[in-house]
């Protein structure tokens, strides 16, 4: 009989956040980041937005956000703990952490569903 | 090359002095001496009562672990000419109680070490008959993981071990993998039971020391990932499934 902790499934969502920012990051920083604004590619504004506004591309960016986000409040989280030896405070860090990720998530979820 | 190279040795009778102190050796800098060669040389020439742990001299026996320059290495395989002109720092592994001088106090490891049942458990057989084979494929699956001499520099090296005791550890988590991956073996079950908790996989935070410092490259940290994969996998099931179909 296993017990339900908590821990696998943030470390989970780390993993899989992980994973997703170190394949997709690099290209939407080098797209949205270099490419469009130093004028290498110059997408049409009216595609663009079309491409943003299907149901799938939202779907897809707030899945990257959410677990990218979980990714670094996990790793911020053991930075505090271990890093400046903050054990004393595991609760509200964790806490401050993980909120400000799900905060983030709710941010992203506005955005994405009202562009 | 200088003929002879400074070591500055941790001495620590835990019957006389309060604290570790540093004593201050000269030994012969040759190119083909190791430090433990050099500490052989301080026991047999300068100082005998000089106490630490040796075997093999070959890198295969595990006992000669001490932290050379901060760095927990084997003593056997980290030579004196790679530090000149020295002076070379000698201290007992860290994140373990000193007994004297650079012999530590390895019970905490030897403790932890069956938890995780690092042999083959089959409750099927009662009789051997003959040989178990194994493909050449299914030895590779755990062959690296095999590698590991118990040496615990993985552990001189973890920070988390040092701020939590409680943590299993490197290298029993690597050597859990090293029979759950062999395809003559049963225990998996058993083995995640006692890792699954927090003081099992979940106590590492993949900082990836025990890794850089293993000098059979056994991939500790590796192995640490591999299985909260399937620790994880495992309570994603507990909080899916209801009771009792498990």
């Amino acid at each position: 009989m296993t017990k339900r902790h908590l821990e696998p499934l943030l470390w989970l969502l780390f993993s899989g956040g992980g994973v997703m920012a170190a394949v997709f990051l690099p290209i939407l920083v080098v797209l949205f980041g270099l490419a469009i604004p130093l004028g290498w590619v110059q997408p049409d504004y009216n595609h663009l937005h079309a491409v943003v506004s299907h149901w799938l591309t939202r779907l897809v960016l707030l899945g990257l956000f959410v677990v990218m986000l979980f990714h670094a409040a996990h790793r911020f989280r053991f930075t505090l703990y271990d890093g400046l030896q903050l054990r004393g405070f595991a609760t509200p860090i964790a806490v401050l952490c993980y909120g400000a990720a799900l905060v983030g998530s709710l941010a992203a979820l506005v955005i994405v569903l009202t562009v | 090359m200088a003929d002879s190279i400074q070591m500055n040795v941790t001495r620590y009778d835990p019957d006389q002095d309060s604290a570790p102190t540093v004593a201050r050796y000269e030994v012969p800098l040759r190119k083909d001496w190791a430090i433990l060669d050099g500490l052989n040389y301080i026991k047999d020439h300068v100082d005998g009562s000089l106490s630490y742990r040796w075997s093999c001299r070959m890198g295969i026996c595990g006992s000669c672990g001490m932290n050379i320059d901060g760095e927990p290495k084997l003593t056997c395989a980290a030579f004196l000419s790679d530090y000149a002109p020295g002076p070379i720092r000698v201290e007992p592994l860290s994140n373990f109680p000193v007994a004297r001088d650079l012999v530590v106090d390895i019970g905490d490891f030897m403790e932890k070490l069956p938890r995780v049942k690092p042999w083959i458990v089959r409750d099927d057989v009662t009789v051997i008959d003959g040989e178990y084979l194994q493909t050449p494929e299914e030895l590779e699956e755990y062959k690296q993981f095999s590698n590991c001499i118990n040496c615990m520099l993985c552990y001189a090296a973890c920070p988390i071990y040092g701020l939590e005791p409680d943590f299993i550890g490197p290298a029993a988590i690597a050597l859990a993998e090293r029979y759950d991956l062999d395809s003559r073996d049963r225990g998996q079950r058993e083995r995640l039971d006692i890792l699954i908790e927090k003081e099992g996989v979940w106590g590492c935070t993949f900082v990836g020391e025990c890794t850089k410092v293993c000098p059979k490259h056994v991939d500790p940290a590796g192995a640490i990932q591999r299985y909260k994969l399937k620790a994880a996998q495992e309570n994603v099931m507990a909080f899916l499934l209801p009771r009792g179909t498990r």
